[in-house]
């Protein structure tokens, strides 16, 4: 029957393709269970108090305060200690986020260094060695060291456990990479990237995977802008030819890289699916004031649409909402994809209606010229709606397909028999492609 | 646009409780096997099953102050019980009786009259409804089907009621009534004399609706000209935000009844849940419920809270919810296929009882447009 909540990954069992959305088995968890005595709500304040009264974050930049944070356990509280953490209990992070904001401290820029706090970070603190933990972790944090994710390829998408990158270890030595990526976001900004890579063909596709922390200013890393329907470029194509990796770099054991990544992805769900905004803060403000600005385009028809999208779009952000409230209590569930699906659709939605609301305005483009952009879709009202209509296709696309997510959500929530597949069993190399 | 708080949408621990005790009643009680057998009979709500969910599980008095012996809790906890009395589409008059015609006394000035019902309905040993046509919408115009005299001993009403809930079980009626050209609130006995009540066959047999013929019949006022119109708003209110949860609950039931069937049933050497052009639908019907729910919350919590918020939590509910639980029934019947169409299957339990509900107090598009004048979205001219 429905349940409530979606399964833990068990990499003993058949493979899937699609990470668990549940958050609660991530191993960053584990400190909570082992670590979490003595550290309560007051503990917290008490040291965030500390913090603040070492290092005034007024009086200095918010890189180095951001680095005193990190040192004192403040970063991620349920990380471990020596990670930016303190092994406390992760709904104290909140604690932490509204003191300090209280006392005037810059948070960390999820905005600046989204794929790093949101995704590079759990897997480092998860399954990095204690070197690369300690090397890594506080430049990611600060943001002075931006991170990428080097795992979709042209020919790897939805199916990304059939990725061709090679990765192929010199004797004892370095790792040497070679192959395609695409769909980089900050590629030509990022220090690091998480790469996932395959190092034995002749195992089935998710077993000859591992998983590696790449410097992206290696040789043999060229990053190239990928434009987009819109005009601009927001991801980037990256190629690898004959990148030396050392094995230091390596996350988890060789042939592990299928479970590695999960963490990451099942992290970029969570991200994805974010707390809720204000109503009418998306696309649907921005059409229903141009329905209340403009009366002359108004027809019954579109009022119809108008008033649907507007319930949906409602109803969609008190599930987000609800979603967050879930998390902040500590019972979080498997909505999460269902808000990502359901974000897609409308948007698309919404912005077409824009567009036909809009009728000569439509017609219209703002700018067709290549240029690099901010990753995700810009500010309500810094372009044109074309823009806004354009950009919502990658919606569905992006961060895991609806189709996918429908699946996630058969598989890992109602538990309906799976598909019968034919690409499990067999080595790698055989697969068609 | 101002920006209402969003209060807590997740459940209490309360609320669980209650869930959890319904569910137990509910089902030793009332299995769908019950409930398709009681549609054949004349008999159609379960007598035996509200009495003990109203007074011995203390239903009946969920939103009644302590003072008339009621539990005196609110609109979450209603939602609650609605949620798991659409599951089982129990036929009982909760909705008629507990939400509505409780919602029109609450909001009613006190008097004798008022809260003497109100101690009947709390403890269970009465049951009421709001003698209105169940199709009438938060907003809609006062009814002046039923129009009231005085005389020396007081008010008597005549005139006629279609599509009313209950109407042929209510021991109590709460008759909204014209009388000097000025709308009040009456109650009515429902042995009073010359009054007929007549159940008629209704698209959902477990809650069908009936006509009231009202002919010089006595009726005590227990809401005057400067309260009737609102109490009557209110009770249409909160009946129709908190049919948002039973359309959440019978979605549910509908979407966990089809999932249970695609993964038994097997046609081409597979389970038919196999099959991604079923597990999209059921992934997607999944994800609509978890909006509903959503919705439903929020509008119990603005209810509850007496939000500011609550018109328009409880359009979007109404505009929203209903249409979901009929999805989640069309599919139920459409996933099981044959079976799903036949009258021993409970699937059409469910499609009836979202369909009916869907035309309650309201339709989607009627919210809709409700809405359109609550947050300033005009229509074309």
């Amino acid at each position: 029957m429905v349940r409530e909540r979606g399964d833990v990954s068990d990499t003993d069992s058949e493979p899937t393709d699609e990470p668990t959305d549940t958050p609660s088995h991530a191993p960053t968890d584990e400190p909570e269970r082992e670590a979490a005595d003595g550290i309560d709500e007051a503990g917290i304040r008490r040291r965030v108090a500390d913090l603040v009264a070492a290092h005034d974050p007024t009086t200095m930049s918010s890189v180095e305060f951001l680095g005193h944070r990190f040192d004192a356990g403040l970063a991620w509280v349920h990380f471990p200690v020596g990670c930016g953490g303190l092994g406390a209990s992760r709904a104290l992070q909140q604690v932490v986020e509204s003191a300090l904001i209280a006392a005037g401290a810059k948070t960390a820029s999820g905005y600046r260094n989204p794929i790093g706090l949101g995704m590079g970070a759990p897997t480092i603190a998860a399954h990095g060695a204690a070197r690369l933990r300690a090397e890594l972790l506080r430049p990611l944090w600060t943001g002075e060291e931006i991170w990428c994710q080097l795992f979709s390829e042209p020919g790897a998408g939805s199916d990304l456990a059939g990725l061709a990158t090679r990765a192929v270890r010199e004797g004892d030595g370095d790792w040497v990479v070679n192959g395609q990526k695409v769909w980089t976001s900050l590629a030509h900004k990022a220090r690091w990237a998480m790469l996932l890579a395959r190092t034995d063909p002749d195992l089935p596709k998710h077993q000859g995977l591992t998983y590696f922390f790449l410097d992206m200013t290696a040789p043999g890393v060229e990053v190239r802008p990928l434009r987009q329907a819109t005009g601009q470029a927001e991801f980037n194509e990256v190629f690898l030819t004959d990148v030396r990796i050392p094995d230091t770099h390596r996350a988890g054991e060789v042939g592990q890289g299928w479970a590695v990544s999960n963490t990451t992805l099942m992290n970029e769900r969570v991200a994805i699916g974010g707390a809720a905004s204000a109503r009418e803060a998306d696309a649907i403000g921005a059409v229903a004031r141009m329905w209340r600005d403009r009366p002359e385009l108004r027809t019954p028809g579109l009022h119809d649409r108008l008033l649907r999208a507007w319930v949906e779009c409602e109803v969609a952000r008190l599930g987000n909402e609800r979603i967050r409230q879930q998390l902040a209590a500590g019972t979080p569930g498997p909505e999460g994809s269902a808000a990502k699906i359901a974000y897609a659709r409308l948007n698309q939605d919404v912005t077409r209606l824009w567009l036909e609301l809009a009728g000569e305005e439509g017609l219209g483009y703002d700018d067709w010229a290549m240029r690099r952009s901010e990753l995700g879709q810009a500010t309500l009202g810094a372009r044109a709606p074309g823009y806004y209509y354009l950009r919502a296709k990658g919606n569905s696309i992006e961060g895991g397909t609806s189709e996918v997510l429908r699946n996630v959500i058969a598989d890992r929530v109602l538990d309906l028999p799976r598909e019968p597949r034919t690409d499990t069993k067999v080595p790698w190399k055989e697969m068609p492609r | 646009m101002s920006e209402p708080r969003i209060p807590s949408l997740l459940y209490g621990e309360v609320e669980e409780d209650l869930r959890a005790a319904l569910r137990e009643v509910l089902r030793d009680r009332c299995g769908w096997h019950e409930v398709l057998a009681r549609i054949d009979t004349e008999e159609a709500y379960d007598d035996g099953l509200w009495k003990a969910v109203a007074a011995e599980l203390g239903l009946a008095g969920l939103l009644i102050p302590e003072e008339f012996g009621g539990a005196g809790v609110g609109a979450r906890e209603v939602a609650v019980a609605l949620e798991e009395l659409g599951r089982a589409v129990a036929p009982v008059p909760f909705l008629a009786s507990a939400v509505l015609a409780t919602s029109a006394l609450l909001a009613c000035p006190a008097g004798e009259a008022r809260d003497a019902a109100l101690r009947v309905l709390a403890d269970g040993s009465r049951t009421a409804t709001l003698a209105v046509t169940a199709t009438t919408w938060p907003g809609a115009g006062f009814p002046l089907s039923v129009t009231g005299a005085r005389d020396a001993d007081g008010l008597l009403l005549t005139g006629a009621v279609t599509g009313v809930l209950a109407a042929d079980r209510a021991e109590l009626l709460v008759v909204p009534v014209v009388v000097a050209g000025e709308a009040q609130l009456a109650l009515v006995a429902g042995d009073a004399a010359h009054l007929a009540r007549r159940a008629v066959t209704s698209l959902d047999p477990t809650r069908p609706v009936g006509e009231l013929t009202l002919d010089q019949v006595r009726g005590r006022v227990v809401a005057g000209p400067e309260h009737a119109e609102a109490a009557l708003g209110h009770a249409l209110r909160q009946g129709a935000a908190l049919l948002a949860s039973e359309q959440l609950g019978v979605a549910e039931q509908a979407l966990a009844e089809a999932v249970a069937y695609l993964k038994v049933r097997h046609q081409f050497g597979r389970p038919i849940g196999s099959f991604q052009a079923l597990r999209h639908r059921a992934a997607d019907l999944w994800s609509d419920i978890a909006a509903a729910r959503a919705a439903a919350r929020y509008a119990a919590a603005c209810l509850a809270e007496d939000a500011a918020d609550a018109a328009v939590a409880t359009a979007l509910a109404q505009a929203y919810c209903g249409e979901v639980a009929v999805r989640a029934a069309e599919e139920c019947v459409q996933m099981h296929g044959g079976v799903g169409f036949t009258w021993e299957h409970p699937a059409h339990l469910y499609l009836k009882r979202a369909m009916a509900s869907a035309l309650l107090l309201g339709t989607a598009d009627r919210h809709r447009a409700t809405l359109g004048t609550l947050v300033d979205l005009p229509p074309a001219i």
